[in-house]
């Protein structure tokens, strides 16, 4: 625990940022007509601006205090424009003042600041004494520039791949089932017998992952199907669309689609009647199926329980389902993701985890809520290569942190979300720090009894 | 003169500025649960009165939260000033004594070396704030001329009313400056930025509501 632990951030002259040329963003942009502009934002200021814009932009103090909580802040030189109040001034407080009636640059620089310079990660919230949710105003001002068309280019490739396919990556139905029948053969060759079983009707479990998994890292896939069969869990995956539980409308403003790619998911696992989603490890994806694309679609919670990787090894664990017989012998670090800590207070039951996994453990400091973001979340990491450099240059306090956990022991960097690992990768590939990154998945994997799958008998006194 | 203006300021315009304040405030907090309603219900349904009220515990025990004990100056000057600036005004002896003359209830009052002692604090806060405002860049960034006009509209009150009770030259007119500057003071509350003393308990609230009950998670 490391309420005193904040060591004080070293000020080293940043190189100013690069200029990013983004044609989504300045092309879109320069065809807006200027009364355009002004009707949007105050059809959406009139429609969707309620009490909490309202008192968020007149209870702010302007003390300035949020801003010890920013990464960007932080690693760019203690740059006021980047603290988080300084962005609400530069974008949503003028739009406000001024009515609407803002430039077509203004709505450029908006856009380039509240798709790229704001994670959402609400660390901020820790540090405002009102608890003045920023990135609910980021969000605010993203929802702006959705509704003008003015969206970095890359994320929004993502939001169009959501809306024709509900997934994520452009993953056809065909690619989709074949990369589950390919894992499936891969896998049984290690544990013969060994099932994905797809669109299998009252199984206990739905499991979804995020459309990355079958484009990028098949592998997990694999490694959640040896889980699940070792343990003996009754579960499945859909083939229909709504395998996919991951969200980039979430972060582009289009509160629509997320609502409607929600409905997809919820109705996938509820047509098969299972009676739970587990999802894969990523942070984004268990946020907005548990607490924004119900919020979206009218409902207080989700319609059926949802439960993140994290909860569902340690629950394996501690139940005896699978049994740890080596421990990862590296010494581990934890990265604490916004979206599962800060948004989902999973954070001791991952350390449950490690402690049952691992042989050496290294606390990051800070940690837990008060974790330093990847810099990937957000969306920032989907806005794509024209700013992985400004991503990974504005985070130069995570590389301290992670040299840090290095100087005291840590040589592997544990982070159980999909964006966390993209951004983590960069930095560690950027500031030299030779770490390697690893989901839970990797580490259960590796050290889980694989051979002695639990007999009939203990199942049943589960 | 100075009279007559002493009696429109000691007289009906307390009324006024009391009235503006308290039913400014009511209207304020009102009419914002009401947009609540309306177009942020979750502000409603989220909200949950043990998370609320343990995000706020958290955030009015000085050095409570990592952000307060990561500032310590800023922290106990942000605490003394308000506590004063709250306390000062309501326990100070010619204010119960005034109360008591038109109403005749009066309850206790502060020894008036200690209310000088707040006094001070209070101005001492705000010239703390100020140089705050002025030297920091990411404080400086977030203001404009209305900060320091609030600033010193805090100031006011509390620096004439200082002169005054001091009987230094000229405490007639630092007197009717105390009486107006406190009303403009009280009566600015809803409709400023000190609006915060007003919508603090629900902003937090919210966001303790959030972190405790949706999140799972600390806010502070």
């Amino acid at each position: 625990m490391s309420y005193w632990g904040f060591r004080k951030v070293m000020s080293v002259s940043a190189k100013a940022l690069p200029k990013v040329l983004d044609d989504s963003i300045d092309k879109a942009a320069d065809r807006l007509a200027a009364d355009q502009i002004s009707a949007v934002i105050e059809r959406l200021l009139y429609n969707e601006g309620g009490a909490r814009l309202k008192t968020y932009m007149e209870t702010c103090a302007h003390c300035g205090l949020c801003s010890d909580a920013c990464h960007h802040y932080l690693s760019n030189n203690k740059d006021p424009k980047f603290s988080p109040a300084g962005k609400v001034r530069q974008t949503i407080d003028l739009i406000i003042r001024k009515k609407g009636n803002v430039s077509i640059e203004f709505i450029k620089r908006a856009c380039e600041i509240a798709f790229t310079e704001c994670n959402l990660c609400r660390r901020c919230v820790l540090y405002c004494p009102f608890g003045i949710d920023v990135a609910y105003l980021m969000i605010f001002v993203r929802r702006i520039c959705h509704q003008l068309g003015v969206v970095p280019k890359f994320i929004q490739d993502t939001a169009h791949s959501h809306s024709a396919t509900f997934n994520q990556m452009w993953v056809k139905e065909d690619e989709w089932i074949d990369t589950l029948f390919w894992q499936e053969e891969e896998a049984r060759e290690e544990i013969p017998g060994l099932r994905i079983p797809v669109d299998q009707e009252c199984a206990e479990i739905f499991y979804s992952v995020i459309g990355p998994e079958p484009k990028f890292r098949a592998q997990l896939i694999y490694q959640a199907a040896v889980i699940m069969n070792v343990a003996g869990m009754s579960w499945t995956m859909t083939a229909k669309p709504g395998w996919d539980s991951s969200n980039m409308c979430m972060y582009t403003g289009d509160h629509e689609m997320t609502a409607r790619l929600k409905k997809v998911h919820f109705e996938a696992a509820l047509r098969l009647k299972t009676k739970r989603i587990v999802m894969g490890e990523c942070g984004h994806a268990f946020r907005s199926v548990t607490d924004v694309g119900n919020r979206y679609l009218g409902w207080k919670a989700p319609p059926l329980p949802v439960v993140h990787a994290i909860e569902f090894y340690h629950e394996l664990i501690s139940n005896k389902r699978i049994n740890i017989v080596q421990k990862f012998d590296k010494p581990v670090t934890f990265h604490d993701p916004c979206n599962i800590v800060r948004g989902g207070g999973l954070h001791e039951l991952a350390r449950g985890i490690i402690d049952k996994t691992c042989e050496h453990f290294v606390e990051m400091h800070p940690n837990r809520e008060h974790n330093y973001c990847c810099n990937a979340g957000g969306g920032i990491i989907n806005c794509g290569p024209p700013y992985t450099s400004k991503r990974v240059r504005s985070n130069r306090v995570k590389a301290d942190q992670l040299r840090d956990a290095k100087s005291w022991g840590a040589r592997t960097i544990i982070a159980p979300c999909h964006n966390c690992h993209g951004g983590l990768e960069d930095i560690i590939k950027f500031y030299q720090l030779d770490m390697d990154i690893k989901f839970f998945s990797d580490i259960i994997y590796g050290c889980m009894d694989k051979n002695h799958p639990l007999t009939t008998e203990a199942i049943k006194k589960y | 003169m100075m009279h007559d203006i002493y009696y429109i300021v000691s007289g009906p315009m307390v009324w006024i500025s009391m009235v503006l304040f308290a039913a400014g405030s009511l209207y304020r907090v009102f009419s914002m649960g009401l947009l609540a309603a309306k177009k942020d219900h979750v502000v409603i349904s989220y909200m949950n009165i043990r998370y609320a009220l343990r995000s706020i515990l958290h955030w009015i025990i000085p050095y409570a939260s990592i952000s307060m004990r990561r500032r310590p100056v800023m922290t106990a000057v942000a605490f003394s000033f308000h506590i004063c600036l709250i306390l000062t005004p309501i326990f100070l002896l010619a204010h119960v004594l005034l109360i008591k003359e038109s109403w005749n209830i009066s309850w206790w009052y502060l020894p008036d070396r200690i209310a000088d002692a707040m006094t001070l604090t209070v101005i001492a806060g705000c010239i703390f704030f100020l140089i705050r405002r002025a030297i920091r860049p990411e404080v400086r960034y977030l203001t404009d001329a209305s900060d320091y006009f609030l600033l010193a509209l805090v100031a006011a009150p509390f620096a004439s009313g200082f002169w005054a009770a001091q009987h230094w030259p000229g405490y007639n007119l630092a007197l009717v400056i105390h009486i107006l500057s406190g009303e403009v003071l009280l009566a600015s509350i809803p409709f400023t930025r000190f609006s915060h003393m007003l919508f603090f308990p629900f902003t937090r609230g919210y966001m303790g509501s959030e972190f405790g009950g949706v999140r799972k998670a600390k806010d502070w």
